[in-house]
């Protein structure tokens, strides 16, 4: 009787976790509040709908973005379908071309949840593997051929720091990056819209490089002569149109209020030369207010402060004209064009835009150390701020040193990968190799730069040597075949057993069907991922998860034909088959094990969705059924049992 | 309902007709891989790229695409050696490249080239609307997975004798173990007729024959180690006999819902796990038939052998006298 009492707590505890994980997934609905508007070619706002609620479904059959948004139909009746992370949310401001000549843009305002579960209810959902759910797969191998151990090691972890890094300001949705091996890094991006821009990102190899600012005269040439050259070959570049159809309305130069650069400094020294920057900014700005026609290219360029910038609906165009050879061949030689990082505040907002001499006054090779430090003293621009700290080795300091005494007043960018990630001007010779870089960071900005320089110092390349994409559409064909082929094979199999068991077939069919939501709720409470082998293990269980029933069932019949009471039958079914079932799984948990060991991905999915399929119809088969075949001959005496 | 009341099939008594069986479907496989000069070995283990991409054209009058025009576009493009195959869909169109210097140069290349010759088919998709999946494995960790898989199945293989073996007796997990390499060698030899490529997944359903072709063994050891202790006095090869008719009923119902689900996943579960369902149908069917036939048998044979042995012993020692 005292054991009874235990399995009842058992089943009802099982009961309780499974529903616990599995309901949100159910009855959870997402909802978002966004606001439509719909222009025409030439921009002009021809439709919109404010404050609308859209409900975008389970996010079990999670459709990804793209399709998502593929689903608007622009007339009354608008929908919006789909699951929209958070993350992506995020970013759905941005221009969706729509049937060519219509331009959709779709404001998210906020994010509701229809069901009105309580709060500490699980929040936990099950993870689709980026074979379901679309995204990229990477394996990196970080060359560490000629260098000691100590060395390859700290250039693997600069690398995945890197790595980190970079994925980080890609703005991926819940990124897997570790170390797997000795050399190799493993990237997991899902729902990656685009892999190419994604490889080339994450692939190359970190470079920090100082490089001077160019002076102004500099920057007024390269700009006249890509305006004259865009000018005199309008006809050559098909896109420049565009340009010139947004310049007619010539969008107004933003001006604000003043705001303190970067400074360079040597350490104790933090004078700036306020007059100078002013400067600096009226003649930035007259190199684009001057300029009556021909300004092709300097209309891409914005003045921000006293900043150049590229606001973000130029971004591409600016890319196209900086990239062509032909202009890389007319722009003053030795002048070369970058493009600020993108500001963690606004990931879409505008990129500052760097002129700079190509000449590489230094290299990341030469950097001993960066740290984060927080500013002492009283002075407002530093107390009690933080700033990162650069220390150089002996030759690097040597050139530093050199480098700062030549060029006081100017501006030194740190340039990581093409990337200018700030510009401090230089106030002062700074001899002894250390520097700081002070500014309005935040901590973690400040933090951030310094993982990238000292990152940046381990020039070790990075090859890719695995890749693995798979695309939002084929990942939904995916999980659609994958659910339609589980529930046909279930429904065949409970069919089957109702036929050739009659009410035992019933009983073992209620085990089956808790079996597939017992592994359903494990993978969520585990956080395991659901991939395709895994969807493929959960339907071997179907068919196998019957066995257990199968050998109990025939062991009833066997004791039942010796003459036995159907107590007695039933009891001794069980004793004698919970044997064979134990001996026969613990085989099966033997290779799946193996195969959670040695497989990558998707393998290790199925190795984990076949375990616990085990592990709880081994549970559902015995424990289960025997508690409702006791219910059932506890209620009242039988002389023959249904089986 | 009852499937089989009372059968008394004489399994263990034509056990030399399946062994013929079992060695002539291995060396036909045997055959078949020398024949295709070894395993095909998928991206996954030989290193290369693979693509699959949607040629569905955005006018439905279009007919579908060639795939005779895609290869001579791309081997006019110096990509000869390239795969081409449709892939279910006639508008998905599967690529695959074996491993050269520069890989990730080559897969911007050739989507560029069909971009280019193809603008009916790709014009007017976003790059990954056009690449529904692509892969690339270079060619020193395909050789090592390759060398993992077979470290892999080697562990468990030596996990399982170890279990049985402590279970049983050493002579049982010899011949559970037997019975597996022949599941092994027979489904190779198949996966090689049906030019299924080795990939991970596959390496996967086969490990996955292995634990089911195990537990439909076991469950027979199991039985036959009951009834040796309850039928002390009858012959060795009738209880195996018994013992085999007595569970027939309970592998054949549960190797045919285990097939009902595998076949649903083969018919209903989509291009991409199509191999791999393949592979696990042969292997179910295989796995069955293996218990059956050749595992019990082999205990029958060995049992005959020690037999005869223990009786030449005798004989020896009586002459000796």
């Amino acid at each position: 009787m005292k054991k009874n009492w235990f399995r009842t707590v058992c089943l009802i505890i099982v009961f309780l976790v499974t529903v616990y994980y599995l309901l949100p997934l159910v009855v959870k609905k997402d909802y978002v509040k966004c606001d439509i508007e719909v222009y025409d070619q030439n921009k002009q706002k021809i439709y919109e709908i404010a404050e609308m609620d859209y409900k975008l479904g389970s996010e079990l059959y999670g459709i990804a973005f793209d399709e998502a948004i593929s689903l608007i139909d622009v007339n009354d009746s608008l929908v919006v379908s789909g699951r929209l992370p958070d993350e992506i949310l995020r970013s759905i401001d941005a221009d969706i071309d729509y049937s060519q000549n219509q331009n959709i843009k779709v404001f998210a305002l906020e994010k509701f949840s229809e069901a009105s579960l309580p709060t500490w209810f699980s929040e936990k959902r099950l993870k689709l593997g980026l074979d379901l759910q679309g995204g990229m797969h990477l394996v990196l191998e970080v060359d560490t051929e000629g260098q000691s151990a100590d060395v390859a090691e700290s250039s693997v972890k600069g690398a995945l720091e890197i790595i980190r890094n970079r994925v980080d300001q890609f703005g991926v949705s819940e990124p897997t990056i570790h170390r797997i091996g000795n050399n190799r890094i493993l990237v997991q991006l899902p729902g990656l819209r685009d892999a190419s821009r994604a490889k080339e990102l994450i692939g190359k190899t970190a470079l920090l490089e100082f490089k001077l600012l160019a002076n102004n005269e500099d920057i007024t040439q390269t700009v006249d002569a890509i305006d004259d050259y865009l000018e005199n070959n309008y006809d050559k570049y098909a896109y420049l149109k565009t340009i010139k159809e947004t310049t007619e309305e010539k969008s107004a130069v933003e001006e604000t209020l003043f705001k303190t650069d970067d400074d360079l400094s040597g350490e104790g020294s933090e004078e700036t030369d306020e007059k100078a920057e002013g400067e600096v900014a009226d003649t930035t700005t007259a190199i684009l207010e001057d300029k009556e026609k021909g300004n092709l290219f300097s209309s891409l360029v914005a003045i921000y402060g006293q900043t150049l910038v590229v606001k973000p609906e130029n971004l591409d165009l600016f890319r196209k004209v900086v990239s062509l050879q032909e202009v890389k061949e007319i722009i003053p030689s030795g002048i070369e064009i970058l493009l600020g990082k993108v500001s963690p505040d606004d990931p879409y907002g505008a990129r500052q835009l760097y002129f700079l001499y190509d000449q590489v006054e230094l290299t990341g090779a030469a950097l001993k150390s960066a740290d984060v430090r927080i500013g002492q003293g009283m002075d407002p621009k530093t107390a009690g701020k933080p700033y990162v700290s650069l220390e150089f080795d002996n030759e690097g300091a040597r050139i530093f040193s050199k480098v700062t005494g030549e060029n006081i007043g100017k501006r030194l960018a740190i340039v990581l990968d093409n990337i200018v990630h700030s510009a401090p001007r230089i106030n002062d010779k700074i001899r002894n190799g250390s520097a700081m870089i002070t500014g309005s960071f935040t901590m973690s900005e400040a933090k951030d730069l310094a993982i990238i320089l000292r990152a940046g110092n381990l020039p070790s390349p990075v090859n890719i040597v695995e890749e693995r994409t798979v695309g939002p559409s084929l990942g939904s064909d995916s999980i659609k075949a994958g659910f339609k082929a589980a529930i046909i094979g279930l429904v065949i199999v409970v069919l089957f057993m109702v036929f050739y068991y009659k009410t035992a077939g019933f009983i073992a069919d209620i085990a089956l069907v808790s079996n597939v939501l017992i592994i359903m709720a494990l993978l969520t409470m585990l956080k395991a991922t659901l991939t395709m082998p895994g969807i493929a293990g959960i339907i071997l269980t179907i068919g196998m998860a019957v066995d257990a029933n199968v050998l109990i069932f025939e062991r009833i019949r066997e004791e039942l034909d010796s003459g036995k009471t159907v107590r007695t039958a039933i009891d001794n079914g069980y004793k004698r088959a919970i044997i064979t079932i134990a001996d026969a799984n613990v085989t099966t948990l033997i290779t799946a094990m193996v195969l959670y060991q040695f497989g990558t991905g998707p393998i290790k999915g199925f190795a984990v969705t076949l375990s616990f399929g085990i592990l709880s119809s081994m549970f559902t088969a015995i424990v289960f059924t025997k508690f409702i075949f006791d219910k059932l001959i506890a209620n009242k005496p039988r002389k023959s049992l249904s089986i | 309902m009852r499937l089989l009341k009372n059968i008394k099939i004489n399994f263990t008594k034509n056990r030399k007709i399946a062994f013929i069986i079992s060695l002539s479907l291995i060396v036909i496989g045997i055959v078949s891989i020398a024949i295709h000069g070894g395993l095909g070995y998928g991206i996954d283990f030989s290193g290369g790229t693979l693509f699959e991409l949607d040629f569905t054209p955005a006018d439905e009058t279009i007919d579908p695409i060639e795939i005779q025009e895609l290869r001579d576009c791309l081997t006019s493009n110096g990509y000869g050696d390239s795969n081409i195959q449709s892939f279910g869909d006639p508008h998905h169109i599967l690529i695959k490249i074996i491993a050269s210097e520069d890989v990730q140069q080559d897969q911007i290349e050739i989507v560029r080239i069909i971009q280019e010759n193809f603008p009916e088919f790709t014009s007017d998709k976003e790059m990954n609307e056009l690449v529904r999946r692509s892969e690339h494995v270079g060619a020193q960790v395909g050789e090592e997975l390759r060398g993992k898989a077979f470290v892999a199945i080697l562990i468990s293989l030596l996990g399982i004798i170890i279990y049985i073996w402590w279970r049983f007796e050493f002579t049982f997990g010899i011949a559970a173990v037997i019975a597996l390499f022949h599941d092994v060698f027979i489904t190779l030899g198949l996966i090689s007729i049906f030019n299924i490529e080795i990939s991970i997944p596959i390496v996967g359903a086969l490990l996955t024959i292995v634990g089911y072709s195990l537990n439909d063994t076991i469950v027979l050891f199991v039985r036959i180690r009951e009834n040796l202790k309850i039928y002390r006095k009858e012959k060795y090869e009738s209880i195996i006999n018994h013992s085999i008719n007595e569970v027939l009923s309970r592998t054949i119902i549960t190797s045919l819902s285990t097939l009902i689900v595998v076949v649903s996943l083969f018919i209903f579960g989509g291009k991409v796990i199509h191999d791999f369902s393949i592979t696990l149908m042969f292997g179910v069917i295989i796995g069955t038939y293996s218990s059956i036939f050749v595992a019990s048998p082999l205990l029958v044979e060995y049992h005959n052998w020690k037999q005869k042995r223990s009786l030449k012993d005798r004989h020896h020692r009586s002459k000796k006298r």
